[in-house]
């Protein structure tokens, strides 16, 4: 009788546990904890995004991963790299009300950054070539979606990398605008950014690396 | 200040203090809010102190701290009353004083000329003033009466007997209950039911134990609204009341007082009221011998808007940039370190002592269905009457702007009101023929009522929203375009930046604005502006983005012709944006004073003395400085 049971759990793997739900008329699976990005991805199924990235948690800054959510009547449009599915839920990612979004953001961020090819390439595929916006400087490429800044912190253990000053204004800084020593250089923030715009600024961020102590965590 | 040990104490010290009292003396109130302080008042109120002290007749100067400038005529401070003559007195100036002292301390009788009077009739008591009659003051029935820095005085007006009720007769859950029952909505501006939320932290509490956390949002950054504000300067104690009323019910031991640097008053008293609240033994260990321990700290905002955020008080207070996140999980849920958090508004808070007080029945008595209680709005703008109004949920706009506030001054009737501060709607007079092309709203809710019922759910529906309680009344001579890009500014200025629609979005529909109000853009620009104004609705992380596009998108609806206006026509009907005016001189009123040319900063204007003047129009920055100072009223806007 007792391997029968144990056989009878395993054969019947924790498949309450997992969220029934929907993405574009695609019956999905999620585990409890994954969110409707993380599903869609298991799934091969493309959500665009720039400022999700599986090593830090999700920050929500970009808003091109928004999605159309239907439940019962309830209709919401919500950023799918914070949103955990539930039961039942129908998902649309490319409805009417997700593609204004979504090109609007690509508009905003072709005068945002105009010197970014990805960004570029990005928008072109959702057929967005110009911007109405006003560009301010056609040499930037960082659109502060916030990586950089959260890998630092969450998985490199220090924070040589933070945003200064707000809104319009707001930019990516070192800690009170002076390079800072807990950088080692090791190049983390350059690996995850979506346009490749740190490879430039690695060099205003590092400090003295012989003036260091401790262990990285000096500021 | 001797610690009160228990409720009986409660009342005895209550009775010793009323019985102290002498019915016959004569309290003068000045009022010291903001408004008044500004006009004077504290001079008056020096004034009364030594012409009371030379005279040494029997009176006691009562300064009266109260943000709204008293009873909400900011505009006739600086504002005095006096009891038991039960007079109200306008406009005192410290001139004044010497003969409302000798007039009514001493003789009783009334100085007529400093009388509120209006279209002939002179009101004696604040009572009579139309202004006063339609309102209801429940939460500000204090605010205006007692001394806010001494807790006495608020003692005797029946502060903290919901408090030692609650502690005596009435379980947690019983609290929870009447809460949920009462129908109470968040005055915040969002208008989530408050026994809801209670509900949900308690239960996240007892599923997790640990801290529980309550925290008032006194960050209230609309312009043009300042509610919360008379509640902290003028009756501190209720919101302290209402907060530690909310911690017994909740299990919380620690609140938080999250007030905008910009307040130091509010600040100020609050410290006060602290102060004397714990030397009472009404906060602190074992508040009335209940064995609940509950204190109260502020916290002091560093004027950020979206710090009125319920997560972004959140993350100021743990000492992290004022930055919202996504909901859920709600602070509810995880808030404060992570610990389950009830937050709510001032005015939230300053409601649940008179619902303990009177009971949930009595509270749903109040107001609409859905929407119950009293709310306090700031009723500024072109309007008679400006200032605060309390008044039960679901009266109509109209009654509101039209009826208390004396409708607009030299005009039949106003423009639009716009509701719920710069994330708020303009909602405009004509609601019946606009209504018919305006999508979401229902067409039987219009046809059912000609006029906006002002509760969460009717504002609502017209795409604006109540909001924190701000109305701010235009005329013909404002013009929503310029209007639209004011809120504008002051959004993106105020937009944390996180997330790219709000941050980018904001900017770049102001740029719209921009053009617009020059005159340039063409008709297809103002459906384009429409869409991105949807696309932060729907993309934004936080309220302030998806509420941001409100103002826009309410002003297109209503008045899309004032847009063709501009783009079109090249012409601001209201006369307001400076690329499509131009000022000129009436040769037939000009009586060649020659003030227009004096004062004018570019000196375009010439002409000779008793002589017609002309303006340069190529010199001219039209900034109406000219029209400002004609006394004949010739210098018009074309």
């Amino acid at each position: 009788m007792k391997p029968m049971s144990a056989k009878k759990e395993s054969k019947k793997p924790p498949k309450d546990n997992l969220v029934h739900f929907s993405i574009d008329g695609r019956r999905v699976q999620a585990q409890p904890d994954w969110t409707i990005l993380e599903t869609a991805r298991a799934h091969r199924l493309h959500i665009p995004t720039l400022c999700f990235h599986p090593a830090i948690h999700p920050w929500g800054s970009c808003r091109l991963c928004v999605v159309e959510t239907r439940l019962n009547d309830k209709v919401e449009v919500t950023a799918s790299c914070l949103t955990k599915p539930v039961a039942g839920l129908e998902v649309l990612t490319h409805s009417s009300r997700v593609m204004n979004v979504r090109r609007w953001v690509l508009e905003m961020l072709l005068a945002e950054c105009p010197a970014s090819r990805e960004i570029k390439e990005l928008a072109a595929q959702y057929g967005v070539t110009s911007t109405r916006f006003a560009i301010l400087d056609p040499e930037e490429e960082c659109l502060k979606c916030g990586r950089c800044v959260a890998v630092c912190h969450e998985v490199v253990g220090v924070q040589a990398l933070t945003f200064g000053s707000r809104g319009v204004a707001k930019k990516l800084e070192t800690p009170y605008r002076v390079p800072n020593n807990a950088c080692i250089g090791c190049g983390c923030c350059v690996s995850v950014c979506p346009t490749g715009a740190l490879q430039a600024r690695l060099d205003t961020v590092r400090g003295d690396l012989s003036r260091r102590t401790g262990h990285g965590f000096a500021h | 200040m001797k610690k009160i040990k228990n409720t009986a104490g409660l009342q005895t010290l209550r009775q010793t203090l009323l019985e102290a009292q002498d019915p016959e003396m004569p309290v003068v109130r000045v009022c010291l809010g903001p408004g008044c302080l500004a006009l004077g008042a504290e001079k008056v109120a020096r004034a009364f102190k030594s012409a009371v002290r030379n005279k040494k007749i029997k009176a006691r100067v009562q300064p009266l701290i109260k943000g709204t400038g008293c009873h909400g005529f900011c505009s006739q401070g600086t504002l005095v009353s006096l009891s038991p003559a039960n007079l109200f007195y306008v406009r005192v100036k410290p001139e004044d004083v010497a003969e409302i002292v000798a007039t009514s301390l001493e003789q009783g009788r009334t100085v007529e000329r400093l009388l509120y009077s209006d279209n002939g009739a002179r009101y004696r008591s604040a009572a009579e003033i139309p202004f006063y009659r339609a309102q209801q003051k429940i939460i500000l029935k204090n605010v205006g009466i007692i001394d806010p820095l001494d807790i006495n005085d608020a003692l005797m007006a029946g502060g903290y007997q919901s408090l030692a009720k609650v502690l005596t007769e009435m379980s947690p859950e019983e609290v929870l209950k009447t809460v949920e029952v009462s129908g109470l909505r968040g005055r915040g501006g969002g208008g989530f039911p408050t026994g809801y939320k209670w509900r949900r932290a308690a239960d996240n509490a007892r599923e997790n134990p640990g801290p529980v956390y309550v925290i008032a949002n006194g960050e209230e950054g609309d312009p043009g609204a300042f509610m919360d504000r008379s509640i902290m300067e003028g009756d501190p104690h209720k919101v302290i009341e209402g907060m530690i009323i909310g911690a017994y019910a909740l299990g919380a031991n620690q609140g938080f007082l999250y007030v905008r640097h910009e307040y130091p008053l509010a600040i100020h008293h609050f410290s006060i009221a602290l102060r004397q609240a714990r030397n009472r033994g009404l906060l602190g260990k074992n508040i009335l011998g209940s064995g609940f321990d509950f204190d109260l700290q502020i916290n002091r905002g560093a004027g950020a808007y979206v710090c009125g955020e319920e997560t972004a008080i959140i993350a100021s207070l743990e000492g992290r940039a004022g930055e919202p996140r996504t909901r859920p999980p709600y602070p509810a849920q995880e808030g404060l370190w992570g610990r389950p958090t009830v937050i709510n508004n001032v005015e939230t808070w300053a409601n649940v002592p008179h619902i303990m007080e009177k009971g949930a029945d009595w509270y749903t008595g109040l107001g609409v269905p859905h929407s119950t209680g009293t709310k306090i709005f700031s009723l500024v703008g072109k309007v008679k009457n400006t200032g605060l109004v309390e008044v039960p949920m679901g009266i109509s706009l109209g009654a509101l702007v039209e009826g208390i506030g004396g409708g607009v001054p030299g005009q039949t009737h106003f423009k639009a009101v716009q509701t719920g501060g710069p994330s708020g709607g303009i909602i405009p007079y004509e609601l019946k023929e606009i209504f018919t092309d305006y999508h979401y709203h229902p067409e039987e809710f219009i046809a059912a009522k000609k006029e906006i019922s002002v509760d969460f759910d009717s504002m609502a529906q017209t795409g604006s929203i109540m909001g924190g309680g701000g109305m701010i009344v235009m005329d013909d001579h404002d013009c929503v375009v310029d209007v639209a890009r004011y809120f504008l500014r002051f959004l993106e200025e105020e937009s944390c930046g996180k997330c790219l629609p709000c941050r980018l979005g904001l900017k770049g529909m102001l740029e719209f604005l921009n053009r617009f109000a020059r005159g340039q853009g063409s008709p297809e620009d103002i459906d384009a502006l429409e869409s991105l104004g949807q696309a932060l609705v729907d993309g934004s992380l936080c309220g302030l983005g998806r509420a941001a596009p409100n103002p826009v998108l309410t002003s297109i609806r209503f008045f899309r012709d004032e847009y063709l206006a501009h783009i079109v026509d090249h012409k601001c009907p209201a006369g307001v944006c400076r690329d499509l005016i131009s000022y000129r001189i009436d040769p037939e009123t000009c009586n060649g004073c020659g003030l227009c040319a004096q004062e004018c900063p570019e000196a375009c204007i010439t002409g000779k003395k008793k002589k017609l003047f002309t303006i340069g129009q190529e010199a001219c920055i039209r900034c109406g400085v000219c029209q400002d100072v004609c006394p004949m009223q010739a210098v018009q806007v074309a």
